[in-house]
């Protein structure tokens, strides 16, 4: 098991290398250069030259490069233009709000994801299959804004169940506070739902019908312990890996989210670096997401390890 | 047959006929029908000119006169969805198959080269394909700037990955299979083998993964269109089109929601029919 952690997370540091490489060619791409972005199409020659020298573009590009590279593994991502603060202090400050709503998207897509899959898989043809199957396809077909916007429209405008402007900065006691996370967090985690739902049932529709669930059933096992020890069990690596791959796509709906729901958090924090032009905010929160994927996909590998012993061999 | 393995093509009759067995993938051929043929009928669909302005009629609630209302513009709702279909299909269209190319291409290069650069490409592929689509799409547009071109390229860039992947598993295997080693000891290049011999016997996979993929790409130029990355105002775009309603939300509801429920009838549609195709073409589900 030690050796497989330590396995896995050394193969994760040359794909955070491609990863950082990615970006610093990327980021050069914007037309012009950086300097001539910062300050406008008005700027004087020498404000320009002063600049380009400042960020050290005139530099060959590989120094400019290796400093990148410096910079990045000594945790420097440099300043936001908009702002004048660091881009790790930018980030730190709305994190708290972004984490709340995944963890709570997650646990509420779990919670009914889960069981709805198994239920689907068992009665597999059945009603309960085909509404199920139904609804998550239309779950899955939802661009995050797109279920945010309705939800808002029906809940929080027509209905007046839940505050059209949310934010958790405004330091509300713990009601106001769920009463805001919980329609964002509910249209996150009912597309997670739906996800997590046709996984679970496809993997556990491959497990129903192994041989060892036969001789468990011959055996005499109740249908609880055999569907949740013995079928569920067997079932979790697809899920857990879908779960962990699916991150990604949880911190991009949750963008379009916080800006529907007007929340704090990482993806109002881009649109205002993109509205700004703010490139060094842009570059600082792509290297930021590509690590928080990175260190997910490792999680995910590592999960497989405490799920399934046969892994820890290979 | 001595070696079945999980690429041995399927004869289209044999797709053809689970795929029409499946009753939910008709509801998904219709509507798709439907939305391609509104797209291309456009001009003689659409009641109204989508790009003109009535000052007069701003932000009129639906009605026989403008069947879903009109914008803070006073544009026509109709109008203006019927057009939108057209940005919609065209560049996740359009997106799919320079991805299609780019990436089967990558797929296939590398499992036919195999070793260590193979091992590279796909621990990139790995990254891209667990970053998030938006994200990627939203980082690259803005880098490029908006505009129909870069949306498209951002978008084809989002969905190489699970090409590639999707190319590169088959080739492993047939590269070992008699009929590629008879046509190498026959003197064809390895550019020949891999594009006349090693292809056509995944077209088919690819093709139908194509169709889950397009709508993975249709929401993202929805996703990035209301960001304000798409193409730009006034062109006729749903997510622009939902972005214009999400800043009338509280007094016009008419704005978002039915653009909305387009995007949402298209994805559904694309998902319906790649879901009934993957079923169909692989034969353990069946």
């Amino acid at each position: 098991m030690i050796i497989y952690t330590l396995r896995r997370l050394l193969l994760a540091l040359p794909t955070l290398l491609v990863m950082l490489t990615a970006i610093f060619v990327l980021v050069r791409l914007v037309p012009g250069d950086a300097a001539s972005v910062i300050l406008g199409d008005q700027a004087s020659t020498e404000a320009l030259a002063a600049l380009r020298e400042k960020l050290g573009l005139n530099k060959p590009l590989y120094v400019q490069y290796l400093a990148f590279l410096g910079d990045v593994f000594s945790g420097n991502l440099g300043t936001a233009m908009s702002t004048g603060r660091s881009v790790i202090h930018e980030v730190l400050t709305v994190l708290p709000s972004t984490i709340e709503l995944t963890l709570a998207a997650i646990v509420i897509g779990l919670i009914f994801g889960l069981p709805l899959g198994v239920a689907a898989a068992l009665t597999r043809n059945g009603w309960l299959d085909y509404v199920s199957r139904i609804v998550s396809l239309v779950g899955l077909s939802f661009p995050a804004f797109v279920s945010g916007i309705l939800m808002l429209i029906v809940f929080a405008i027509q209905l007046g169940w839940f505050p059209v402007l949310g934010g958790a900065a405004s330091g509300t006691d713990f009601s106001d506070r769920m009463r805001q996370l919980a329609l964002p967090a509910l249209n996150l985690g009912i597309i997670m739902m739906a996800y997590v739902m046709r996984v679970t049932r496809a993997a556990m529709l491959g497990v129903l019908t192994e041989d060892y669930i036969r001789t468990g059933r011959a055996k005499g096992l109740g249908p609880r312990q055999l569907v949740v020890t013995h079928a569920l069990r067997n079932s979790l690596i697809p899920i857990i890996t879908v779960v962990g791959l699916y991150f990604g796509t949880l911190i991009g709906n949750s963008v379009l989210t916080e800006i529907i729901f007007n929340r704090p958090g990482l993806g109002k924090l881009i649109v205002g670096a993109l509205n700004a032009r703010d490139y060094t905010l842009l570059q600082g929160l792509m290297i930021i997401f590509a690590f928080c994927v990175i260190v997910v996909n490792t999680l995910t590998d590592l999960a497989y390890g405490l799920v399934d012993p046969r892994v820890k061999y290979e | 047959m001595t070696d079945t393995t999980a690429t041995e093509p399927v004869r289209p009759g044999g797709l053809w006929l689970a795929f029409s067995r499946n009753r939910l993938s008709w509801v998904g051929l219709l509507l798709l029908t439907a939305i391609v043929l509104v797209a291309i009928f456009a001009p003689w669909l659409a009641p109204y000119d989508p790009l003109e302005q009535n000052i007069v009629a701003r932000l009129e609630p639906p009605s026989a006169e403008f069947l879903l209302g009109t914008d803070s513009y006073g544009r026509d709702v109709l109008s203006r969805l019927i057009y939108g279909a057209r940005i919609s299909l065209f560049v996740g269209f359009v997106a799919i198959l320079i991805a299609m190319i780019v990436g089967t291409a990558i797929g296939v290069i590398s499992g036919y080269i195999g070793g260590v650069f193979d091992q590279i490409v796909m621990g990139v592929l790995d990254v891209m394909l667990s970053f998030p689509t938006l994200l990627l799409g939203l980082m690259i547009a803005a880098m490029l700037g908006a505009s129909l071109e870069n949306l498209i390229i951002a978008i084809a860039i989002t969905e190489i990955a699970p090409f590639a992947r999707v190319a590169r598993a088959p080739t492993i295997t047939l590269k070992q299979r008699d009929f590629v080693e008879a046509s190498r000891a026959y003197g064809c290049g390895p550019l020949r083998i891999m594009f006349r011999h090693i292809l056509p016997n995944m077209l088919s996979d690819v093709v139908v993964m194509s169709s889950l993929w397009m709508a993975s790409a249709i929401r993202t130029e929805a996703s990035l269109s209301f960001i304000g990355l798409g193409v730009p105002p006034p062109t006729a775009t749903w997510g622009g089109m939902i972005r214009e309603g999400f800043e009338n939300i509280l007094d016009a509801w008419w704005l978002a929601v039915f653009p909305s429920f387009a995007i949402l009838l298209t994805v559904l549609a694309l998902n319906l029919l790649g879901d009934a195709l993957r079923d169909a073409s692989d034969p353990r589900s069946r």
